[in-house]
């Protein structure tokens, strides 16, 4: 893995390889591509439709709701996104979210950009254990580390503080982003920074003055990666965080949910997942390519 | 560089390494002591009992049987996990010929991945709701009513119908991931092909297949991992942990996440976490060696 990888896949392709290949033999082309084309339509209508039916019944009343999935609202339920916002006080989980995610995002990047400048461009023994053992961070799954973890937060008294998750979150984003901007600090040109000592900058001045600013482009991928990491994050939150006025939003849906088997103010509930995704759904829109090949980068080379 | 490198390499990595030290290595060293204790979490004493859980769980019928359900989810999730995304990317990539609508098939088949595993489950348990659920909704609207059934209580639906979730959501990232190495395939190899006479599947089977294996590879153990790792969307689909629907899709992970939150057998359920940690690591040098072949370097 290296720089390329946040670049959009297109733009590392050789141009050639967009004309494609004509006359392959077998089958008739037409039945092939008919047959290839239900089935593509067939799948996106499985993706979208739930999103779809989603939007609509999040403007429903509860009884449009309980009469069947099909029928359309008589009129735009906004009532169900303000009930949502603030009875089901997905307003709140919301601030307490940006709240954990702004000091997370924040430590989670300067925090690996830090380790991932020294392992990248110093030489010193160890470094090559210490490498690895982040990276091994990858390959444990987090649910097995629950229990002693919650006994551990506990103990340190920062079970339901915000504190305490937001460096719980550090902690478990410090493997995938070690280890892409590491990758990422290679690639950056020696020179810059040899240039910067020779004017008398000290290591530290070189870092933030020069390294950093140079490295924005995998900070950028890493910022998008992590945010959409820690806001979708579940089970944390979920073990950590039992305060239900500091609640996530995700753990606050959940339990929105669990509950609403009883409660039954279903167009409230929808109208919280709507409010829920809406912020992932900007960050793909603004940056769908980058993702893509960010997310997928650590899979292709690993 | 010059002697004075470690003033800045210890203040640097300090940080990480103490987060990484106190929060990630230490909780997974624990798990492994906790795991030979009767702990239960009310007393700072934890009484030592060797193997003791770790032979419980070799007689426990609901461990086993959860692990049986660990063992399905592990053959299907990746076959057909992957079927799917590589009959997507060879569609949208193989030869360089992209079928018609590619670009908008590729970012509607990746948006799933990045939704909240929490709204995806919450958005399904609702697609199988019996009475105002979109499935057999559906079900009804093509006539097919006698298909209907309520899917999350149904003993032989229930497992399925969370596993076909995990699909629909992760379909997207293997695609891409197939579509980013099948890209690099040079066309020449194709064009060549076409020449000899191939056909749209031996082109696939004879050249994109092998070019791409160690990302198929790399594919298998993730969904590997994920398969003994399921539980999340068990829990949000079915509306809970220790519901009816939970129960009877009750997978390992699941049974420990009830034993300790639920029941407070810390000791126990930290055994059953090295058992998935252990099995976890065991099958993927398996599933590394099982699918090692000639890599073709071109």
């Amino acid at each position: 893995m290296s720089a390329q990888a946040i670049q959009p896949i297109e733009e590392i392709l050789p141009t050639t390889r967009r004309e494609g290949i004509q006359g392959w033999t077998g089958g008739s082309d037409r039945a092939f591509s008919t047959v290839a084309q239900l089935m593509l339509a067939f799948w996106a209508f499985v993706v979208i439709f739930p999103f779809v039916w989603m939007i609509v019944t999040s403007v429903k009343t509860d009884p449009e709701i309980l009469s069947s999935p099909w029928k359309l609202p008589a009129a735009i339920q906004w009532d169900n996104f303000e009930r949502a916002w603030t009875q089901a006080r997905i307003g709140r989980f919301f601030l307490n979210t940006l709240l954990v995610l702004a000091g997370s995002l924040t430590g989670t990047l300067l925090v690996s950009a830090m380790a991932a400048y020294v392992l990248a461009r110093f030489e010193f023994p160890g470094r090559q254990v210490l490498f690895y053992a982040f990276i091994a961070g990858l390959m444990f799954p987090v649910f097995l580390a629950l229990v002693p973890l919650y006994f551990l937060v506990r103990d340190l008294h920062l079970l339901g503080t915000y504190q305490g998750l937001i460096l719980v979150y550090i902690a478990y984003s410090l493997p995938f982003t070690i280890f892409f901007l590491t990758a990422f600090f290679k690639t950056l040109p020696n020179e810059l920074g040899e240039a910067a000592i020779l004017d008398g900058a000290s290591q530290y001045q070189i870092f933030f003055q020069v390294m950093l600013p140079l490295a924005k482009p995998g900070l950028i991928a890493m910022g998008i990666f992590n945010f959409l990491g820690q806001w979708n994050q579940f089970l944390l939150p979920l073990v950590l965080m039992p305060d239900e006025n500091r609640y996530l939003l995700s753990q606050g849906l959940y339990f929105l949910a669990v509950q609403q088997g009883y409660q039954n103010d279903y167009g409230a509930l929808f109208a919280a997942m709507m409010i829920t995704m809406i912020p992932t759904l900007i960050v793909y829109v603004l940056f769908q390519r980058r993702l893509e090949s960010g997310l997928t980068a650590g899979a292709l080379k690993g | 560089m010059h002697h004075h490198k470690y003033r800045l390499i210890i203040p640097f990595l300090l940080p990480a390494a103490l987060l990484y030290g106190v929060f990630v290595v230490w909780p997974y060293a624990q798990a492994i002591y906790v795991s030979l204790t009767s702990w239960r979490g009310v007393s700072a004493n934890r009484p030592f009992v060797g193997l003791d859980n770790y032979q419980r769980l070799w007689e426990d019928d609901r461990f086993l049987e959860a692990l049986s359900r660990n063992g399905q989810l592990l053959i299907v999730l990746p076959l057909v996990t992957i079927a799917i995304a590589l009959t997507f990317a060879a569609l949208f990539t193989q030869g360089g010929q992209a079928i018609r609508g590619a670009a908008f098939y590729r970012i509607v088949f990746f948006f799933p991945q990045i939704i909240p595993a929490v709204i995806v489950g919450i958005l399904w348990s609702y697609v199988y709701t019996p009475n105002i659920g979109l499935l057999n909704g559906i079900l009804g609207g093509v006539g097919l009513d006698g298909l209907k059934r309520s899917w999350l209580t149904d003993p032989t639906t229930v497992l399925w119908a969370i596993v076909a979730v995990a699909i629909w959501s992760s379909v997207g990232f293997y695609m891409v991931i197939f579509i980013a190495s099948m890209q690099s395939i040079p066309t020449s190899f194709y064009e060549a092909a076409v020449l000899d006479g191939a056909t749209r599947w031996s082109s696939f089977k004879d050249i994109t297949l092998p070019l791409i294996w160690e990302s198929i590879r790399t594919s298998v153990i993730y969904l590997a991992i994920a398969a003994l790792d399921f539980f999340i969307l068990v829990i949000v689909v079915s509306g809970g942990s220790t519901t009816m629907g939970a129960t009877r899709a009750e997978v390992a992970a699941l049974y420990l996440y009830n034993q300790a939150f639920d029941k407070n057998r810390w000791g126990y359920a930290s055994a059953i976490g090295v058992v998935l940690l252990l099995l976890t690591l065991l099958l993927s040098v398996i599933i590394m060696r099982a699918t090692r072949r000639e890599t073709y370097q071109f």
